[in-house]
């Protein structure tokens, strides 16, 4: 079986953000790019459930510009085998993403597609999940654990009333979440290896993917700060604090 | 214009993020707010749904299959129930988060996620980075909007009179290829940390795991969830599913009380949207204090139990 894991290279968690102050956008020029954090998890779990002999191969993919090819290099590092990158120099909507992934995936038949449960630059939480709709096939979001066995994969999903656990036939498409795993450090090793493994390079004019219709950001602005209170001295004086604010 | 939303429940009752979403749905200005229940014996719910203040109707989809709510089994339902809608909204809670971008995929349309402001009914605003800022979208009049609603901008609307109840049936060849297992709630009788009007959390000056049954003491004094900062939860103080934070839970309680937590960066992502912060740290210099709307100075080992006794 061969899974396949979608990388999105993202501003680095660390890099604090700031908006421009003409609103057009934010100010990240020249920043830390890395793999979205949340993909390096999914990532770590194909390569587990390659080493369990679950999988024979993992392939990783992006859509970016054509300096994400640090980061599927990165990928290839931690283990992948070989790499894909769709070139875009435009940002693509997540409907967009779905369906040029769809493409790979009906050239590539996956067993399991594995990714992100969201990136952390627009945290939109989709691509996945229209993924799986435009494929006909399951999905399992908010992954925390996942256990194959033949044809099924049962996955326990970190969901707002606890954990819930369902069984999806494969092929499906998996959301990883925090927890899943801790991704493996790259040794420099395996960075050197990595520079010989395959990375094919699609743009993607080529793939014949339509756009979908998106909605227009017209103005980016700062979160409105929040407004540091008092101190009080006694507890007592806590709670008629909060009594009087009527949240007691 | 009208507008669908989907209503969140747990098979017994309607959860509050349906009351919220209806609360952003009010602010469109379309001419009916409907309210859909999907669920396997879903009567009682349809009724909870109807009463929500400016809904117009409540359509009923009853049927087994729907007994859990598995997207794959949900997203082709919705879709057939969005004809026609100007706008389908869902609340921005992992029921959302997991059922609506698959619906807008089957769909071909974009979706928002996290809409936190209405500016107008195709004009919006979300937060993208971890709400450390914020965009405002202008989406296309010729074609449905589908968002989900962040939970924490919106109040949820009040009771009113019951809109009717209309039971529909869809003829559609649901999948079987995704099934329900089990779900493993979180424990006692503690609100959803989620969803919780109060929540008490833990940071790392709780110091043991065995000192943390003090906040979680506190927490049940005040009918409130548990939460833990990263600290604590690295420090095996607490189980990951309470972190609060960027990387955990993104909460918007009324009521905030920050028990040792200094107030790392990433913690008061988590937080900045709650009505009122409490934070009690011995650290008068702790970043925390810089949002507490009420800071306490002092020992929490000390403080924590006084308040426990107050509150009695």
């Amino acid at each position: 079986m061969k899974i396949l894991v979608a990388l999105k290279r993202v501003v680095d968690y660390n890099v604090r953000i700031q908006v421009k102050p003409d609103g057009s956008g934010v100010a990240v020029e020249g920043a830390k790019m890395s793999i979205n954090p949340f993909d390096e998890i999914a990532l770590e779990e194909a390569l587990r459930l390659k080493e369990a002999d679950k999988a024979e191969e993992v392939i990783v993919v992006s859509i970016g510009p054509e300096a994400a090819q640090q980061q599927l290099r990165t990928g290839l590092a931690m283990g992948a085998d070989r790499a894909i990158l769709v070139q875009s120099d435009e940002a693509v909507s997540p409907l967009h993403a779905a369906r040029i992934l769809h493409t790979l995936v009906q050239a590539e038949q996956p067993g399991l597609v594995l990714l992100g449960k969201q990136a952390i630059d627009d945290d939109s939480n989709q691509t996945g999940q229209m993924l799986a709709a435009l494929w006909g096939r399951p999905q399992a979001t908010f992954a925390s654990k996942v256990a194959l066995e033949g044809e099924t994969a049962t996955v326990t999903r970190e969901v707002d009333a606890g954990l819930e656990t369902i069984a999806v036939d494969l092929p499906a498409v998996i959301t990883s979440d925090l927890r899943l795993n801790e991704p493996r450090f790259v040794k420099l090793p395996d960075i050197m290896k990595a520079k010989r493994k395959p990375l094919d390079i699609r743009p993607l004019e080529e793939l014949g993917v339509t756009p979908p219709p998106a909605c227009q950001i017209v103005r980016w602005r700062a979160p409105e700060p929040r407004q540091a209170g008092h101190k009080v001295e006694t507890v007592d004086e806590l709670l008629t604090a909060l009594k009087e604010r009527g949240v007691l | 214009m009208r507008c669908l939303i989907i209503a969140e429940h747990d098979g017994q009752n309607l959860n509050t993020a349906t009351a919220r979403a209806v609360a952003a749905a009010s602010q469109l200005g379309v001419e009916a707010i409907d309210v859909a229940v999907l669920a396997h014996g879903g009567q009682a719910l349809a009724e909870q749904a109807a009463i929500l203040e400016g809904v117009s109707q409540v359509l009923l989809l009853d049927r087994e299959e729907n007994a859990h709510p598995l997207a794959a089994v949900l997203a082709p339902q919705i879709a057939a129930l969005a004809e026609g809608y100007s706008h389908l909204f869902m609340p921005s809670t992992t029921f959302g988060k997991d059922v609506l971008p698959r619906v807008a995929a089957l769909m071909g349309l974009p979706q928002i996620s996290d809409l936190m402001t209405v500016k107008g009914p195709h004009h919006f605003e979300r937060p993208v980075y971890a709400g450390n800022a914020i965009i405002e979208l202008q989406c296309p009049p010729e074609q449905p909007v589908l968002a989900t609603v962040r939970t924490a901008s919106f109040k949820p609307v009040g009771t009113g009179d019951a809109a009717p109840i209309e039971t529909r049936a869809l003829e559609i060849d649901l999948p079987g290829h995704t099934r329900f297992v089990a779900l493993e709630a979180d424990a006692g009788d503690r609100p959803d940390l989620q969803s919780a009007e109060r929540v008490v959390s833990g940071g790392r000056g709780l110091g043991s795991e065995e000192n943390f049954r003090l906040v979680e003491q506190l927490a049940d004094k005040l009918h409130a969830a548990v939460g833990a900062s990263r600290a604590a939860v690295d420090a095996g103080y607490a189980p990951n599913d309470l972190q609060v934070g960027q990387t955990g839970k993104i909460i918007a309680p009324e009521l905030y009380i920050a028990l040792g937590i200094s107030g790392a960066i990433q913690h008061l992502t988590g937080i900045k949207d709650a009505g009122t912060i409490v934070a009690i740290n011995k650290d008068p210099d702790a970043p925390i204090f810089e949002v507490a709307d009420l800071g306490l100075v002092g020992d929490l080992f000390e403080i924590v139990p006084q308040l426990l006794e107050k509150l009695d």
